[in-house]
């Protein structure tokens, strides 16, 4: 389908809309130079980074940095930047790519994560055209590398309530900033800070560009960590740092701003980026499984490790799926708001910001089914997977603050049931109207089905039916508690995940439905097919459990057993031989000895 | 310094092996392919490197089909300036020689480099056949080279040693393991690919003096057999009837 003919949906519509399956990006698609740049990343690693790994996370000094220098020279530093700046104005899809591949780097992918990030994109985006053309080719080019200072010891997810102070000095030539930050990602060697501060005693944070190097810094030792060793963690202390006034990033109070919309940019990174860990570790327990024989045979041989390999490979298959395409989905946005002429950084803030549940979403989702996928690891390489020797061992460490930094999975949860309320109050996202029609389906006679609609069209039932349980759950729940939903906080977390559990539902099923009506019929796409059923399944009976959990939280009475009805009738599912459908998936991935999607 | 490095497609080192129509054909689903290792990281790396020092330039050149096209830009994201790829499928050793030495023969390269072997066929002909279809010196299974003036120095293992050769130029050789380090094309390299020049010529006449009649696997390892030491007389029973050492 050509790009004019896509009916992109706004951020939050999946919930409310139908997306045609030709309309989605699928990782398959990936170009030729595409693919080139992946591989260049995985030679990068291959090459520079694992032979080193345990050096890496023994901190050793000077290793990282020359790493970060390695990787600016390759050019992975400014995959998006402009090419005036540096840059290779990669587009949005791309640089996930890159940022899936690198996040198999362990700590290495923090470092350089936090640097391309958060350490370069406030100033990339909000930056002026001198701050812009100082900064942005040497961070490039990895000469300077940088941080960026927005938590403290008492403002972490309450970001805002930072305490640290900029106030102008007596000639209006400095700002002086004074205060304490902490959880610093590259302190130790970064030559740039991107630093959050409030000016005076205004109620909003400002940003300021700061040379790490300044009088008045001092930073406290290397935190010790329970992974992601080799990442350089440290606090940051401010006192009296004299900023040139011309080095204030933005205006004044919208630092928070900043903050939350490179955040955004941040979570659906993060989701790329431990996607690109999850398949590392799932190869190396397909080879493991392979490996170690008991009783006689390889363990891969049986049920119980098949049981473990196949729902891996299919949550990551599914994950991944869903944030390649809210990737497009930014991109596209990003190419319609350029070409109605708005300028490309503010475009590409637009266009994460358009689909900032999106973002909230695949960051807890991604975060998730990587935590499951290196527990898992561990437990298929047995005693050995407990061991500091094993690769798993790192991974298992290394993965846990996923869940935690970029803000922390609850607080996204949160976020985007919260932002998809938002938006239907401001009329943007009409909530209300859908849910009105399911409330009155409820009252009307179930729809059976004809009975032989194909395997598509079933799948794309449940996926309507997903959508129905969660405007049933979510329309209820504002309407009974109005304001006070917002202090229900387990209400918003049963129904944030089953709205996590719908989107990567419908974005598996989506991906499955284009490789069929563009690839056709093959062995591969009949294992993804299984993917697609395997997660939809599991998907319903969550969705079911969280469902009833919010409903008996709040509904009473005759109308709480309707909605419960409802719930039963729109999880319902036609059985599946489940055991089948992943041993499928196994046994292709045990032959291959690889993941295979 | 004109250089022509002679690079093929091979499958990526963990693909999983296997045949089709009765065991006559390679099975190329599913599988990755790559820059033949040899052809890449050893004979297109120091070709780069002999440029850079040196001045000229490097073609590298393709027989086969478009499905070849992806790793050949490989090769020019990691810095050869232009390739040529002879539009035909690459059935045997000699076919491919005869290929590459009816375009190289009036092309007056100093060097004409290729891999030891692929890592499918490990023929390890073409190198050689070129050479002597080109009435050139060829130097196999090269693991350094330099070169001053028209003067080349190239050392390969031998049983037990190493061998020290030297020759003019132009010759033929083909590189093994140690002659440069591997380089990942950068994003730089990966973008100006796109604007070099990749020429598809159609195949001169030649043909290929063997046929591949089909494919087997390897047999499988079996497995270890352990006898209790008690049982002295089953393990030579064993020597002597299955493995028949005795």
């Amino acid at each position: 389908m050509s790009e004019e003919n896509k009916q992109a949906l706004g951020g939050g519509e999946f919930i409310i809309k139908d997306t045609d399956a030709m309309d989605i990006f699928i990782p398959e698609e990936f170009g030729e130079e595409q693919k080139m740049i992946g591989q260049m990343c995985t030679e990068f690693l291959a090459q520079e980074v694992v032979p080193v790994i345990e050096r890496i996370d023994a901190a050793e000094e000077g290793l990282m940095p020359s790493l970060l220098e390695k990787a600016g020279e390759m050019g992975m530093l400014g995959i998006s930047v402009p090419e005036e700046l540096g840059g290779f104005n990669k587009n949005f899809v791309t640089s996930m790519l890159t940022t899936e591949k690198l996040g198999a780097g362990y700590s290495f992918s923090v470092a350089l994560s936090a640097h391309t990030g958060i350490g370069t994109l406030p100033i990339l985006y909000y930056g002026t055209e001198e701050q812009k053309n100082k900064y942005i080719p040497k961070l490039v080019s990895g000469e300077w590398k940088a941080a960026y200072c927005l938590t403290e010891p008492n403002a972490g997810s309450d970001a805002n309530s930072g305490k640290t102070k900029a106030k102008l000095s007596e000639d209006g030539k400095n700002w002086v900033i004074t205060g304490q930050k902490m959880w610093i990602t590259n302190a130790g060697f970064a030559d740039v800070f991107t630093v959050f501060a409030k000016i005076e005693d205004d109620d909003n944070l400002s940003a300021f560009i700061i040379d790490a190097h300044s009088e008045g810094i001092t930073l406290n030792p290397e935190e010790k960590k329970m992974g992601i060793k080799g990442s350089s963690t440290r606090q940051v202390f401010f006192n009296e740092v004299k900023v040139p006034v011309e080095n204030q990033l933005g205006e004044r109070q919208i630092g928070f701003k900043i903050a939350l919309n490179i955040l955004n940019v941040g979570r659906i990174k993060l989701a790329g980026a431990v996607l690109g860990g999850a398949k590392e570790t799932m190869d190396q327990a397909i080879n493991y499984a392979n490996e170690r024989n008991q009783f006689g045979r390889p363990i891969s041989k049986y049920g119980a490790i098949k049981y473990k390999l196949s729902r891996m490979a299919i949550k990551i298959f599914a994950s991944e799926s869903a944030v390649y395409r809210a990737s497009q989905n930014i991109d596209d946005k990003i190419h319609s708001l350029i070409d109605s002429g708005m300028e490309k950084s503010k475009a590409t803030l637009k266009g994460i910001e358009e689909y900032a549940i999106e973002c909230a979403v695949m960051k807890v989702h991604s975060s998730e089914v990587l935590d499951y996928v290196v527990d898992e690891g561990v437990q298929i390489h047995g005693g050995m997977g407990y061991s500091a020797e094993s690769a798993v061992e790192r991974a298992y460490r290394d993965s846990r603050i996923n869940r935690i930094f970029e803000g922390t999975n609850e607080i996204n949860r949160m976020l985007s049931v919260d932002m998809m309320l938002k938006k239907a109050m401001k009329g943007t996202l009409d909530l209300m109207g859908p849910a009105q029609e399911v409330v009155g389906e409820l009252m009307g006679i179930p729809d059976f089905g004809s009975g032989n609609e194909s395997e598509l069209e079933l799948l794309h039932k449940y996926i309507k039916n997903f959508k129905k349980a969660v405007l049933m759950v979510a329309g209820s729940a504002a309407q009974t508690l109005m304001m006070s939903l917002a202090k229900e906080q387990e209400i918003l977390m049963a129904i944030s995940d089953m709205l996590i559990e719908t989107y990567v539902s419908e974005s598996v099923l989506l991906r499955v439905e284009k490789l069929q009506k563009t690839e056709g019929e093959s062995e591969m796409n009949t294992l993804k097919m299984n993917a697609a059923k395997a997660y939809i399944y599991e998907a319903a009976d969550k969705i079911n459990i969280l469902g009833k959990e919010a409903l008996v939280s709040f509904a009473e009475g005759d109308e709480l057993k309707m909605m419960l009805m409802g719930l039963k009738r729109f999880t319902k599912q036609d059985p599946v031989n489940i055991k089948e459908l992943r041993r499928s998936i196994a046994e292709k991935m045990i032959a291959e000895n690889k993941f295979i999607f | 310094m004109k250089i022509l490095v002679a690079i093929s497609k091979a499958p990526d080192t963990t693909s999983k092996i296997s045949f089709t129509d009765g065991d006559t054909k390679f099975n190329e689903a599913g599988v990755q392919f790559i820059v033949n290792p040899y052809d890449e990281w050893y004979a297109l790396v120091r070709a780069l490197e002999l440029k850079e020092a040196n001045g000229g330039s490097v073609t590298t050149i393709t027989v086969g089909g478009a499905d070849a096209d992806p790793i050949i830009r490989k090769a020019l994201a990691i810095g050869a300036d232009n390739a040529v790829r002879v539009d035909a499928t690459p059935s045997d050793a000699y076919f491919v020689a005869s290929q590459i030495s009816e375009y190289a023969k009036d092309k007056e390269y100093d060097l004409v480099m290729t891999g030891k072997e692929t890592i499918d066929y490990n023929g390890s002909q073409v190198g050689g056949l070129v050479a002597g279809m080109l009435d050139l010196p060829y130097l196999p299974n090269i693991s350094k080279l330099d070169v001053a003036g028209t003067t080349a120095t190239a050392e390969r293992e031998i049983q037990g040693g190493e061998e020290v050769l030297e020759t003019q130029l132009p010759l033929v050789l083909s590189a093994s393991k140690g002659m440069a380090e591997q380089r990942i094309p950068n994003m730089r390299g990966i973008m100006a690919a796109r604007a070099k020049k990749l020429e598809v010529i159609p195949a001169a006449s030649g043909e290929a003096l063997t046929e591949i009649i089909d494919y087997s696997l390897p047999p499988a390892k079996s497995a270890v057999k352990l006898i209790d030491p008690e049982n002295a007389a089953d393990l030579i029973e064993l020597l002597h009837s299955e493995a028949k050492v005795i």
